[in-house]
This record gives C-alpha cells, structure tokens and sequence, in this order.
C-alpha cells in the first residue's frame, strides 16, 4: 500500500467512524412535516395540523357485513360496548343513545345559557306571547305528543330551540337499534381514536383494538345463538386516514423488503457470475454503503432530521456507485486515469442534476437532492482513493471480454437503425402532442398507496355514515379560548346565512355546544327577575288558554338560572357535547383554534363535493372578530393538492435548469459543442422515449416519474461519457472491457429498479417503470450514437 | 331528532278505562265469530284501497290547556307503509312515514325519527297505518284488537299490547263506514286525548 493509500485509507476509517455516529444519533421522523414547505404560509401550518391530528385524521368509520340484519345490530352494539371501554377511543357511536340521557339532562339544564334565542325581547309580555303560542301551535301538531312534557318547565320551547341548534347533523337510518346503510347491507359505526392521525402507531394499536372487538363481539353473538349456518359469516369493513397510513406502512415495508431481497440477490448472483470471485462482490459494496452512510449524515446535519421519504428514495440513487466499483473492477486492466477523468465528469454531471434539488421548497426533494450528492461524491471517492488499496494486486475476476466482443461485435451490424434516431423525437413530440388530458398528474391522491378498492370502500362508508368529509372548514383562530368561542359565534350567524343561500348546508361550531362566556352572560343577563317575568307572564298569557300557575316551575327554573354558574368545559366531561367541543376546539399552548367543518350542499353528488369557497370567504372577511383574531376558509384537499402541485412545477423548472447546467458543465469539460450534444443526445432520447411511452401506457407522471428521469439522466451519462471517451480517443483502452463493464453496470440498474416496477405501491413502481427502460434505453442509444460520429478503427477481435 | 316522550305513569283513568274494556270483551264471546268475520270484511276492503288523499281536522284536549289545540291539513296514503300528514293550519308542517322511518318538516327544520328507538310512538302511527292498510296481522301484533258494530258502520278498540306502549297510549278508537275510516281517536295514559276527524276527499 501507498503512504497516500494509507492517509486515504484512514482518512475513510475515520469518516465511516464519524458518519456512523451521526447517522446513530440522527433523529428520523415519518410524519407530514416532509410536506411542509419550508417557509409556510398560516394557513399551510393550519393544513398541516389538521392533517396530522384535526378530527378526520382520528375518525376511523367502521362497517359490518354479511350474516343478517339482527345479527349484525348485536355484533355492533357488543363492539360498541368493547370499543367505549377502550382509553384508545375518545368516541363510538354506532346509532345506540348511549348517554343521551345525560346529555338531555345537561341541555335541560343549562336551557338558558345555551338557547341562542335568549335575549331580553324574548322576556317581555310580548316575546313571551310569541314564544308561548308557537309552543301551542307545535302542540297542535304531531310533532306535539313529545314537547307536551316540556310545556309547564319550558313554555317557551328553549330546549327544542338548542336541539334545533345541535340536531342539524344527519344521521344514517337505525335499523335493529343500530346504525345501517341506505341499502340496509350493513351496520355502521364511528370511532375517534385518542391518538392523532400521524401517530402512525397508535393508529395500528386502534386498528387492531377494532379487529379485536370485531372477533369478540362475532364470538359473543355466536355464542348467544347467532349464527345460524348456510348464512355468510359476518365481516368487518375499516376506513380512514388512520387505517389507510397504517395499511400504507405495513404494504411500503412488506414490498421493500421483499423487493429489495429480491432485487439483490439478482444483483448478487448476476456479479458473481461475472466476477466469479466472491471477494470482489463484497468490495463492490464498499463505495456503496459508504455513500449512504455519508447521504444520511450529511441530511441529518444538514436538515436536523432525516425523512423516511429520502431514506426510501435515496438509497435507491445510490445504484448508480454500484456502478463505479464495475468499471473500476473491469477496465482496471486498462489506463485508469482515463477512466477517472470519465468517472469524474459522470460524478461531476450527477452532482450538477442534483443540485437542482437543492433550492426546492419541498423538504422531501432538498433532502433527496443532498442525500444524492453526497453519497454519489462519496462512493466516488471511495471507489478511487480507497477502494485499489482493498484490492489485492492481482484481482481474480472472470473474463469478461468475451461478453464486450459480443456486444461489440453486435453493434456493428445494427447500422441502419441509427437513421431511425431521429424518429424517437418526433414520435415522443406526437404522442405527447396528441394526448389527451394532462401528462402530469397534479393530485397528491396520485402518490396515496390506497387502492383504488379501498378509496372507493372509503367513499361509500362515508356516503353511508353522512360523514363530513371535514374536506372544507373554517378556522378561527385568537390568543384564548374565550376570543376564538367569540369570533366562532360572529362568524357562526354569517354561515347560517351562506345555508340560506345554500352555499353550504350546513356546519358545525364550537360556540354550540360551548356558547363564550361572555354569550352566557349576555344570555342570563336577559332574564328578568321572578316578579317581573311573572307579570309580563300573566299579560303574555292573556287570551292563551293556558294559566299563569301551571307555568310555576318555568318561574321557578327561570329563577334558578339567573343565579347559576355559567358552563365550562368541565361541567361538560361525560356527554357527547364533550366530544364534540374537544374536536372542535383546539389548543397548541399559546394559541386557541375552532374549527367549523362545513357540509357541501346536498344538491351536490358525492363525487363532485365542492363548496364555492370564494362566497364563503367574502362571507366572513369582512367580520370584525376582535384583537388577534382571525378567520380563514381552508380547503383540506384542494390546499394539499395546491401544495403538491407547485411542488411538482418547481421541480419541473428545477430539473429543466439541472439540465441546463449539465450542458454548461459537459461543454466546460469536453471543450466542444459536438461532444457535449453526443453526450447529451442519448439521454434526451431515453427521457423522451419514456416519458412517451408512460404516456402511451396511460400513466399520469408524478414526482416520481421526474425524480426518475433526473436518475436516468444521472446514470445515463456515464454510459454516454464513456463512448464518448472512446469515440474522442481510440487509444482508450479494450473496447470489449468497457463495453462488458457498461453492460453489466447496466443490467445491474435495471434489474434493480425492473424489480420496484413491479410494486403496487405507485411511488415504488413509478420510479421503478422509469429508470429500469431509461437506463436500457440511454446505454443502447450511447451505444447508437457513439458509432455515428468520427469513426474510429473498433479493434474488434475478430 | 333526540327527543323522546317523557314516561309518564298509568293514571288512574287509564287502568279504569283498561278495567272498562275488560269487562266489555269479557261479556261478548258470543259475538266473536260474527264479529271477526265483519272484521275481516273490513279490512278486506280497506285492503282494497291503494291510495287516499283526503283533508283532516284535528282536535287535542291537553289537561294543561284551557281549550282544545285544533289543527287541521291533508291526509295522503300510498298503500301498503306509506303515509303523509300535511298539517297546514295553523303551522304548515309535513309528517311523512315511509318504510318505519318517521321524518317530519316544520319550517326550515327537518327531523328524522326512527320508530325502532322511538316504541312509544308506534301506536300513534302503526294503528293509523295498519287499518288504512287493512293488515289485520299488523294491527294484532301491536294491539288487542276489539271490532264492534257492523260492516256499515263498526268501531275498532285498539289496546297497546306492550305495557311500556300502555304507560303512553291507554286505548285507541277508530270509527269508521264499510272501506272509509271517519274518526281516530287517542287516549293518553295522562288522560289527554286526540281526536282527528277524516273530511272528504281531495281532488287530485
């Protein structure tokens, strides 16, 4: 070994050391934050937080099928039962009235503080009148048999005014006592876990406590006589954001292992087959897990955290120094420092791709584009300073000149051909031309790993359960829970108007079940005292045919309220207002959120759920909602999709510009146009052939698909840098040699990403359907092009 | 729609009019065959009749209130579950029941009652529907059934069976002509009672 093999050797000890470390220590995160611009606007961070834990990212809506309709109402209310003595669940509601009564006993209560009709027109001889008389004529209806009770308590209908208030939310028809679909197939139910919709785990553990009460609850009604044969047995139905990401991350890496074994072992065998030397195979790996070694470091300082995304992705980009130790291995029978300086130019051509990453405001893709540099600038290194010193002197690999003769040998009968170079374009130009519809797909749901049988499981769960889509809300936000419950009940009277006007119809806010105290006190406030309302009573009542003193108790319970504590959030825990106050009502420690979910118009399908989200905002822009308060519509898919979009057209304008720079750097180094065009020719082509054929295949191209193309253009110009080489200098050492070592490198890569093509998971399959061709296709369009310039004598052996 | 009738307890009145109905049916065994017969004729022609749209009054003596509430609307029929209640004075409302599922429209508001968690209001519906209907089995599975009078002119006495069902509806009198019902009369366990008289038909 050399002294400067020696230092290299230490050096690399010491950096493997070092990044090891680091790489220990680095703290990963999985959740949305990788989404998450890098400067977000309020209403980004809004979106984001309601994506890791508001109150859709908890709701998992559960169906039950199969068996019969009695049955299925047994399993669902014994699943109820297990599921609400479960801490993991904040909510089930399955149709049962459990604690209504409570409920009904708390609003009863508290009729006075809650009613938003309390005001102190409603007290005076003539409001009372009014009151009274719209009790009687509901009285006279069939709607009377259930407010007559009320009457000598509540003459002035208060209680049916508060469930008015609350009782907008409709629900699915009950049959058997229980939730059920429309068409009366299954049983429905809805949970809300304790742990938020990012908590990927907790989520597992809620997923897995409904299973579990799901089997249970099927074992008790069997064992209770259910169950008769010949009837299909019941099944259990689960949608969600929750149990999607936990199906996600179970598929992701079930998939990634099995696919990644697979993809090694045919990487493995095909090199040993090659080499025919086991020890070769085990320093090949040497520059590649040093450079994801150093990837991983160098985003964890970089960043602070490292994402499971750029993990996933990066290591992937780390095939291309696969690549390195090929060439090294192969051609180091020949003149390396030509190989060097071609192995450089391809690092150097890498990195300048990359670095288009680099400024992208999408964390994801600036990780993915350091990880990339780093690691391929450090495999190279390893490759070339330290990687001869690891060698023995005489590395016993096979002979692979046979194979370079071969493909040699076959290029030079494929002559014709190159002419029809010049078709690829113009038939890639038609087919993009001429397609129909959009090439990118601008849709984060593009990337979702959820099958298509399961969004539309989701769909319909949701259209059963008359579920909000929580797709659309109003966000008031302000320094305390009093302010935002105040600006909630501002903005609340503007929303009813937009129902009015069927822009929406309908929503839900926290000031109902909370009104501010502020509210409350306005409201007690209103109520006369006894001798008064008594008097206003018996004018009020004048030529009513009701008496003054069978309305005792509502003098009484009018009196009791006055003196009465107003309502917190305490004197709620217990109900279900509880729930809905806690889901609507959030705080981060400094400031205080209410969220009003809108509901889209009825008149609108299911598919097609829009809200003019233009009327709503001039709806309540314009409200004065106090001192550091404020409103703002937010469209939960539509932001997210908007976020994704300007991701993706970012990322385009940066590649477009990385591949500038390629240009700039290839005319730099090979000091003429010509070159630098037979270079950059190849990969357009790939690109474009591709690109055409996805499009063909009826693909919508995706992030992934451009991070692909950014591979291919990456691996890819080594491949055309080394016929160039050979081309510009025939003295460059055996063709066949170079020739076999780009054929095997190749093979490597596309069996690599070959094998992710095959995941159903579209972010694998998607790299995986564009690298594995563009890889192929860049080698044989080098191979084509390279032929097509100054020829030289090809020392074939013959 | 979360409401539910307060469960009042049997009054007096109820067990007495209930003890008063005993005794009837205790002293006509003899009439039953015939009886049962007319009945059967009865709702063999109610049976018969697949649709009806005709207009109501109706009036509700509340022990609370001085004199009766009165109200009055359409009555819209589809044989064999579907029934309508278009009350129009003095507060326009719309009480639709469709397939066991009552919903109700009282200006801008929309309720949805579903009778399998509301019992107590079946008998309020189910022997409106069931004798409109002509199914006997129906009217049997929810009441005891007691036909006097004649083909021409009969009443029927309709007992809850369920003694929850009792401590809201103490017994329901339906008078009527051959196929045309005329009054429907409830008594409340509480002692209120309703009586919603049938008017002519309404023109199409």
């Amino acid at each position: 070994m050399t002294r400067t093999g020696r230092v290299a050797t230490a050096v690399w000890a010491a950096f493997v050391f070092a990044a090891t470390v680091v790489v220990v220590f680095a703290h990963y995160t999985t959740d949305l934050s990788a989404f998450l611009p890098r400067s977000p606007t309020a209403t980004q961070r809004l979106l984001v937080d309601q994506l890791r834990e508001g109150i859709a990212s908890r709701s998992i809506l559960i169906g039950v099928e199969g068996a019969d309709s009695a049955e299925r109402a047994r399993i669902s209310l014994a699943m109820g039962r297990r599921l609400r003595a479960d801490p993991q669940f904040v909510a089930v509601t399955n149709g049962e009235p459990v604690g209504l009564d409570r409920d009904r006993e708390l609003l009863f209560n508290h009729r006075y503080l809650l009613s938003e009709a309390v005001s102190a027109d409603r007290f005076t001889p003539n409001g009372l009148r009014d009151a009274v008389q719209e009790t009687l004529d509901l009285l006279a209806s069939p709607m009377g048999m259930l407010a007559k009770s009320l009457l000598p308590r509540d003459p002035t209908g208060e209680m049916l005014q508060i469930i008015d208030q609350l009782g907008s939310e409709r629900q699915p028809p009950s049959v058997d006592g229980v939730w059920t679909s429309r068409d009366g197939k299954r049983a429905l139910l809805v949970v809300q876990t304790r742990a938020a919709g990012s908590d990927t785990d907790g989520q597992e553990g809620a997923v897995a406590a409904v299973r579990g009460a799901f089997s249970a609850a099927v074992a008790e009604v069997e064992a209770g006589g259910g169950g008769a044969a010949g009837r299909a047995p019941a099944t259990l139905e689960m949608s969600g954001p929750g149990v999607f990401s936990v199906a996600a991350r179970a598929t992701i890496k079930q998939q990634v292992t099995r696919l990644s074994i697979v993809s090694t072992m045919l990487i493995t065998l095909m090199l040993l087959w090659v080499y025919r030397s086991f020890r070769a195979l085990v320093l090949g790996l040497i520059p590649v897990a040093s450079g994801a070694l150093a990837g991983i470091a160098a985003v964890a300082l970089g960043f602070g955290s490292v994402h499971g995304i750029t993990l996933g992705f990066g290591v992937t980009l780390i095939g291309e120094s696969v690549d390195y130790s090929i060439y090294l291995f192969i051609q180091s029978q020949q003149r390396t420092s030509a190989l060097w300086s071609t192995i450089r130019l391809g690092v150097l051509t890498s990195i300048v791709g990359f670095m288009s990453l680099l400024p992208s405001g999408f964390p994801g893709l600036a990780q993915l584009g350091l990880f990339s540099i780093s690691g391929l600038v450090a495999a190279a290194l390893v490759t070339r300073y330290v990687l001869p010193n690891l060698m023995p002197p005489i590395l016993n690999i096979g002979d692979v000149t046979p194979l370079g003769t071969a493909v040699a040998a076959g290029l030079q009968r494929v002559k014709t051909p190159r002419a029809l170079l010049l078709v690829i374009p113009v038939l890639a130009a038609v087919v993009l031309y001429t397609h129909r519809g959009p090439v990118w797909n601008h849709e984060l749901s593009a990337l979702s790993p959820v099958s298509k049988s399961d969004q539309a499981l989701d769909a319909m769960l949701r259209s059963d359960i008359g579920a909000p889509d929580v797709s659309y809300l109003v966000v008031v936000s302000g320094p305390s829970q009093e302010a935002v419950l105040h600006a909630a009940e501002t903005v609340d009277p503007a929303l009813d108007a937009l129902v009015e006007q069927k822009v929406i119809s309908g929503f839900e806010s926290p000031a109902r079940y909370l009104p501010s105290l502020e509210a409350q006190r306005a409201r007690q406030g209103s109520l006369p005292p006894d001798t008064e309302l008594k008097s206003n009573l018996i004018t009020a009542l004048d030529g009513l045919p009701l008496q003054v003193d069978r309305l005792d108790p509502f003098l009484h319970d009018v009196e009791a309220a006055r003196n009465q504590p107003l309502l917190t959030r305490k004197q709620l825990e217990g109900t279900s207002l509880a729930t809905g106050v806690d889901a609507l009502l959030l705080s981060d420690g400094t400031r205080w959120s209410a969220l009003l979910p809108l509901r889209v118009p009825t008149t609108v399908a299911i598919d097609t759920v829009s809200i003019d989200i233009g009327r709503v905002h001039s709806g309540i822009s314009k409200l004065a909602l106090g001192e550091g308060v404020e409103a703002v519509v937010l469209d939960v898919k539509g932001e997210v999709d908007r976020l994704y979009s300007s991701y993706l057209s970012e990322a385009l304008r940066l590649s477009l510009a990385g591949f500038a720079g390629i240009v700039v750097l290839l005319v730099i180094f090979l000091r003429s146009p010509a070159r630098t065009a037979r270079v950059v020719t190849p990969l357009v082509l790939a690109v474009l052939t591709v690109t055409a054929g996805l499009v063909l295949l009826g693909q919508q191209l995706t992030i992934l698909h451009l991070i692909g193309m950014l591979l291919i253009v990456a691996v890819g110009s080594n491949y055309a840098l080394f016929f160039d080489r050979r081309s510009n200098d025939p003295h460059a050492g055996s063709a066949p040699l170079t020739l076999a070592s780009l054929v095997i490198a190749n093979a490597a890569t596309v069996l690599g990403f070959g094998v992710l093509g095959f995941s159903s998971v579209p972010v694998l399959s998607a790299l995986g359907s564009t690298v594995a061709p563009g890889a192929f296709l860049a080698l044989v369009f080098s191979a084509l092009l390279a032929g097509s310039g100054p020829r030289e004598s090809t020392p074939v052996a013959a | 729609m979360s409401r539910s009738l307060a469960g009042s307890p049997a009054r007096r009145v109820g067990v007495v009019l209930a003890g008063a109905l005993a005794l009837v049916l205790a002293s006509a065994p003899i009439a039953a065959d015939a009886a049962g017969s007319d009945l059967d004729r009865v709702m063999g022609a109610l049976a018969q009749r697949k649709t009806g749209h005709v207009s109501f009054t109706e009036k509700k003596f509340i022990a609370m209130l001085d004199r009766p509430v009165e109200s009055s609307g359409e009555l819209l029929y589809d044989a064999p579950d579907r029934l309508e209640k278009r009350t129009i004075e003095p507060k326009p409302e719309d009480l639709v029941l469709e397939g066991g599922v009552v919903s109700a429209q009282r200006g801008k508001h929309h309720y949805v009652l579903d009778l399998k968690q509301y019992p107590q209001v079946v008998p309020f519906i189910e022997s409106i529907r069931a004798t409109l209907a002509g199914d006997r089995a129906s009217l049997e599975r929810v009441f005891k059934v007691d036909f006097t009078g004649s083909f021409e002119h009969w009443t029927l006495g309709l007992v809850p069976l369920d003694s929850k069902l009792a401590r809201t509806v103490a017994q329901i009198h339906i008078e009527g002509e051959k196929d045309l019902i005329h009054t429907v009369e409830i008594h409340e366990a509480d002692g209120d009672r309703s009586l919603l008289t049938i008017g002519a038909d309404v023109a199409p």
